[in-house]
């Protein structure tokens, strides 16, 4: 098995500015946010961002690397919505592909399978279809066996990805990546659906130890859909990574009420070390 | 000690999920999740409720189940759910806007998004919870259909009509429903203490009001007792509806934010 293990800094050295990237995770959850750090640092934009949208969304809009995003809602979870995202969204900063929860999973699926799309019951009736022009619909060749009627349903087009970016608790260096806490999300469906598909996780440890204490279901990702595992230890932060941490509620709330241009000049002006240790000093002058 | 108008809007709420089955009651909001506790500890035990994450748990907290959002979206489109969103907007046919205010292209006001909206009307029954009832929430067009509502799921056809049910709205003021011919919004209780004048002039559209409005139904003191001293000890009902009769301690009008966070986390869908 080959040693796909890299750096954050590789990672990004990977990804080109108008690629279609899909990042993991769900809103406040287990984001892989040392990578968008890591990617901040560059002079990457214009990308079309594919995630069910959290402080990721939120950081890649506020920095202006946004062109297009591909969502069904921005959220922090415990403040319900993302300042940046929001700031973003009524200054019109990019153009937005809003679809339902469920379409976008189905997106996934279909990029995952090869398939052009996959037939939804979700949108019809609603503005998904007014505000996504080129959305499709599709008719069933099978007619319902008691009344007659080919059901229309929504054509999801795929989701194909140029690269996904996803955060693990624990992952081998080989790439199969293992979630230790209550929710997959859809990180494997991310992994799937991209040409390139790259991991950061709390800790990597040798492939015989991933299921010493763990059952084998935990074992999200196959290393064939991985293409690179970076350790990044609090690599979420401040997103929650149970059971390795919780949220960062205390710095959650200082990253949605300071400033973007304030936030990054003190946490990411230098490298994932840095805002590390920034974090401490940040918590250390509050705790006085 | 009398009943306040949070206690109602709980009980309002909880009829919600009456002879519903043995399905997942997801709750979004404070209320409703006292509400769906309330039905399960009493009329309807078969219910399933969620930690508000990825597990199933009993009354008493024990998990009984896993349901991460990728299953949470089968028990959606399976339709063994009865959901209860919020709304910042919804119309007479009960559209729901929960997406943004103004221009889609360039909102005035960005909200939370489509979410789950779309997918849960058109698949499994869909409540609302309003915690503060008013012309503008209660509008003649929403800006953003999110939530599908009769008129827009007839124009769809049948497979936007198949699944589609909106069994009630529930307010600070009253329950509303669509049981009329043509399904536009009729005011089916009112809150004791509220006249249905009241209800009406914080409608901004016109609503169906039957010949006889009846109060909404009074607790039992077995409910009471559960509200106040098992699901709710802590009174943060009260927050999301300050009491009419009583000098509000703090009339933060629902706005605090971990009154709202407490069980389903800005969960647009309400898992």
């Amino acid at each position: 098995m080959s040693d796909k293990t890299m750096s954050a800094q590789d990672v990004v050295g990977r990804l080109e500015s108008g690629m279609t990237l899909g990042i993991g995770g769900w809103g406040s959850r287990r984001k892989p946010m040392a990578l968008v750090r890591a990617l901040l640092r560059t002079d990457i934009t214009d990308l079309t961002v594919v995630a069910y949208g959290g402080p990721d969304v939120g950081l890649l809009a506020a920095a202006g690397r946004i062109r297009k995003l591909v969502t069904a809602f921005a959220t922090l979870d415990s403040i319900p919505l993302e300042p940046h995202y929001r700031a973003a969204r009524e200054r019109g900063a990019f153009e937005l592909t809003e679809v339902d929860e469920a379409m976008f999973m189905w997106g996934l699926h279909a990029a995952a399978n090869r398939l052009p799309f996959l037939p939804v019951r979700a949108g019809i009736g609603s503005d998904v279809m007014r505000v996504n022009p080129g959305l499709r619909t599709v008719t069933s060749p099978y007619p319902d066996p008691s009344s007659g009627v080919r059901e229309e349903l929504v054509a999801m087009p795929a989701l194909r990805l140029d690269a996904a970016l996803v955060h693990m608790n624990r992952a081998d260096r080989a790439g199969n990546g293992q979630y230790l806490g209550p929710d997959p999300y859809f990180d494997d469906l991310f992994c799937e659906a991209a040409d390139a598909a790259y991991v950061s996780c709390e800790r990597i440890v040798d492939t015989a130890e991933l299921t010493k204490e763990a059952v084998p279901q935990t074992l999200l990702l196959q290393r064939s859909a991985v293409t690179g595992v970076v350790e990044t230890p609090n690599g979420a932060h401040f997103t929650s990574c149970a059971p390795d941490h919780g949220r960062d509620e205390a710095f959650q709330k200082l990253y949605a009420t300071t400033p973007y241009e304030e936030f990054a000049e003190r946490f990411l002006s230098g490298d994932e070390h840095a805002y590390q240790s920034a974090v401490q000093a940040w918590r250390k002058e509050r705790d006085q | 000690m009398s009943v306040t108008r949070a206690e109602y809007c709980v009980i309002a709420c909880a009829e919600a999920w009456r002879d519903n089955g043995e399905v997942t009651a997801s709750p979004m909001g404070l209320v409703p999740s006292v509400g769906a506790r309330l039905a399960r500890h009493t009329f309807a035990p078969d219910l399933l409720l969620t930690d508000g994450e990825a597990l199933l748990v009993g009354p008493d907290g024990s998990t009984e189940g896993w349901l991460p959002y990728r299953r949470h979206l089968t028990t959606v489109t399976g339709g063994r759910r009865h959901v209860m969103m919020g709304a910042s907007q919804i119309d007479r046919f009960g559209n729901q806007n929960i997406s943004c205010i103004g221009d889609w292209s360039r909102p005035r006001r960005q909200l939370l998004g489509m979410r789950g909206a779309p997918v849960n009307t058109l698949n499994n029954p869909t409540s609302y919870w309003i915690p503060k009832h008013s012309p503008r929430v209660f509008v003649e067009q929403v800006d953003v259909v999110c939530g599908v509502g009769y008129d827009r799921a007839a124009a769809a056809g049948p497979s936007a009509t198949r699944f589609h049910r909106l069994p009630r709205v529930v307010t600070d003021l009253a329950v509303l429903d669509f049981a009329s011919r043509d399904h536009s919004m009729r005011l089916a209780s009112v809150h004791p203490g509220v006249t249905v004048e009241q209800v009406r002039a914080a409608t901004g559209f016109e609503l169906t009001i039957p010949a006889e409005v009846p109060f909404t139904r009074e607790p039992t003191d077995a409910e009471l007792a559960l509200i106040r001293t098992v699901l709710d000890p802590k009174g943060l009902r009260d927050r999301e509806v300050p009491d009419p009769a009583s000098t509000p301690v703090r009339d933060d009008g629902g706005r605090d934010e971990r009154a709202r966070e407490s069980r389903s986390p800005a969960r647009g869908d309400g898992r």
